[in-house]
């Protein structure tokens, strides 16, 4: 098992080099360079900027550079925000991201679950209808569809909830966290629906029942742990899924969180910034799935061996 | 040759047969043509293009009857058409994009699991490192790194969906390689590159076919989340994403700005779902 986790952390530190060195090269190919944007200045006030975040430097130099800053945990200053540091703006985006997709990650997991379970014991009632409508449109209809469609419902015309910001306490997490559920609801409800009707099948199942163990226990302890598999894999590209979302969800409901500070950075060649959020987004990712790896290997054995 | 193909043909019609009798897959199909038709040959039966502005009439409300049905936006451009035309880009990226990744998934996956050995390791690693990447990122980057525009959202699309087809192909391909008619294909005296385009790849056409239609809705979304974020198709060329982006931020005052836009980007990808599972349903009947 120790074996297992060391090889996948390797793979992980591998991807997550190649990640880096990757985005570093196509941000500096990309056209325009961080100062292209502004207000027209004279030659040597450009050049005296670009010199004082090293710019003028060959390509090569510059990555060494930011490795040698890396390896000091120093990610350098923004070059959009010129008093704060990356690690500034990680460190204030970051909760707001984190609780969004913290709550989302939950809620989704909860309520997807229970209606898979639901849909797989009373297949074809109506909760399982409602279940499959359910996803269907939690797949189909995108965030950014839903999300501004909820916010006219529920924030412009009943009033309820915030329109965005971050205001209200945790009546401004609501929307936001639903409209990122969604889809995830959708997909966790599927799979468990269709694993959990799998397992009712084994002959494990049976021979539970027939040594006697009532219905409730054999679904507790046995059906369930049994279904859930496929479900676990899940939480890797359940965390991508939140990522890839939380961009679109702090655009739509104006959260200060990090997905939208990637998406202004990669657009004003903010190269520091863009370095940190890529290095934070790929290694969470990939301890996201290095973890589900390890917890599947852990709960069947048959995985360890595996390649 | 003949006698393979005749029977590979008659499993695709009994396949395609089940396929037909799933109704609502079926009334999926006959929508989405109906949406496509529109969109391609319905900007032809107006006057003006969507780029086009109508001085007298700006930000005109919904009037049927009117040359403007859906009314014009804050330029005085026509909405439908605009949408209609938005429609042509999404749909033309989504199609043609998961052909090309399709593509290139099969192709490589069928090349890797055919060679297996060492040629097979290192074309997996490549896969599985670009697997760990964050998506969204990758797909940013890349559109930024090609000048944006159509042309860098499909390349960039393209380079981060190719994965999928690889993987599965790969896997297909594997235990095909043992067979016996690729072992006589070899003994015949057929080269490599023969072997996987005439036998391996057609071979895992099934696969291909499932797969391939959960990559459309894929690549639209994809489209339609990029535009939406100002990185992909821009203004004043249409797509859904930058139609839908215009209509959040103007839908406290005029809602039909998001949903046109927005409801048949829904519907097309409601179709493109259904379709795809009743493909699965009739493809691989075990999976269920």
């Amino acid at each position: 098992m120790l074996r297992f986790i060391g090889k996948r952390l390797w793979n992980g530190a591998l991807t997550l080099a190649a990640l880096v060195t990757l985005t570093f090269f196509v941000m500096r190919l990309a056209p325009g360079g961080p100062f292209s944007r502004t207000r027209k200045i004279s030659p040597d006030v450009q050049a005296n900027i670009e010199a004082a975040f090293h710019l003028d430097e060959p390509v090569w130099q510059q990555f060494g550079r930011f490795v040698w800053g890396l390896l000091h945990l120093d990610l350098g200053p923004s070059t959009r925000f010129r008093d704060y540091s990356v690690g500034d703006i990680i460190a204030s985006g970051l909760p707001y991201s984190l609780t969004i997709g913290f709550w989302a990650i939950v809620v989704a997991g909860l309520i997807g679950v229970a209606l898979g379970i639901a849909g797989a014991l009373r297949r074809n009632g109506l909760t399982d209808y409602l279940a499959g409508t359910f996803g269907v449109i939690g797949i189909a209809i995108p965030i950014f569809v839903i999300g501004p469609v909820f916010q006219l419902i529920f924030a412009l015309k009943l009033g309820w909830l915030p329109v965005g910001g971050w205001g209200a306490g945790w009546r401004s997490l609501i929307l936001p966290v639903v409209v990122l559920a969604l889809p995830n609801i959708a997909y966790i409800s599927r799979l468990t629906r269709t694993s959990m009707i799998e397992t009712l099948r084994e002959n494990y199942i049976r021979t539970a029942r027939a040594k006697g163990i009532g219905w409730r226990r054999t679904l507790m302890r046995h059906s369930l742990t049994g279904a859930l598999l496929p479900v676990v894999a899940y939480i890797g590209p359940a965390t991508a899924a939140i990522i890839t979302g939380s961009i679109l969800i702090e655009t739509i409901f104006a959260v200060p969180g990090i997905g939208r500070h990637f998406v202004d950075a990669a657009l004003n060649r903010d190269y520091p910034l863009v370095m940190g959020i890529t290095l934070l987004y790929g290694g969470l990712l990939i301890l996201f799935n290095i973890g589900t790896d390890v917890v599947r290997a852990w709960m069947d054995p048959r995985l360890r061996h595996d390649r | 040759m003949t006698a393979d193909a005749a029977g590979s043909t008659s499993t695709l019609h009994l396949q395609f047969r089940r396929f037909r009798q799933n109704r609502l897959a079926m009334v999926s199909v006959a929508i989405l043509v109906l949406i496509v038709l529109a969109c391609f040959l319905g900007p032809h039966a107006f006057p003006f293009t969507g780029e086009d502005a109508d001085f007298e009439n700006i930000a005109a409300p919904v009037n049927l009857f009117s040359i403007h049905p859906f009314g014009t936006d804050d330029f005085g451009r026509d909405l439908l058409v605009r949408v209609l035309e938005g429609g042509q880009v999404s749909l033309s990226i989504g199609f043609l994009g998961a052909l090309v990744a399709g593509g290139i998934g099969v192709l490589y996956g069928a090349i890797a699991g055919y060679a297996g050995g060492r040629l097979d390791g290192l074309m997996m690693r490549l896969v599985e490192v670009l697997y760990g990447f964050p998506y969204v990122i990758l797909v940013i980057l890349l559109s930024l790194l090609f000048g944006g525009g159509t042309i860098a959202l499909f390349a960039a699309i393209v380079f981060t969906l190719w994965l999928t087809p690889a993987v599965i192909v790969r896997a297909q391909a594997q235990s095909l390689a043992q067979k016996e008619f690729v072992q006589a294909a070899r003994a015949g005296g057929m080269t490599g590159g023969q072997i996987v385009l005439e036998h391996i790849v057609p071979n895992c056409i099934s696969v291909v076919i499932v797969y391939g239609s959960l990559l459309v809705p894929e690549v639209i979304l994809s489209e339609s989340f990029l535009s939406f974020l100002g990185i992909g198709i821009k203004e004043p060329q249409a797509s859904w994403g930058n139609l839908i982006q215009t209509g959040t931020s103007a839908m406290d005052t005029d809602l039909r700005l998001l949903l046109l836009p927005g409801t048949l980007l829904a519907m097309v990808l409601f179709c493109l779902n259904f379709i795809a599972d009743g493909l699965r349903d009739a493809f691989d009947p075990n999976d269920r």
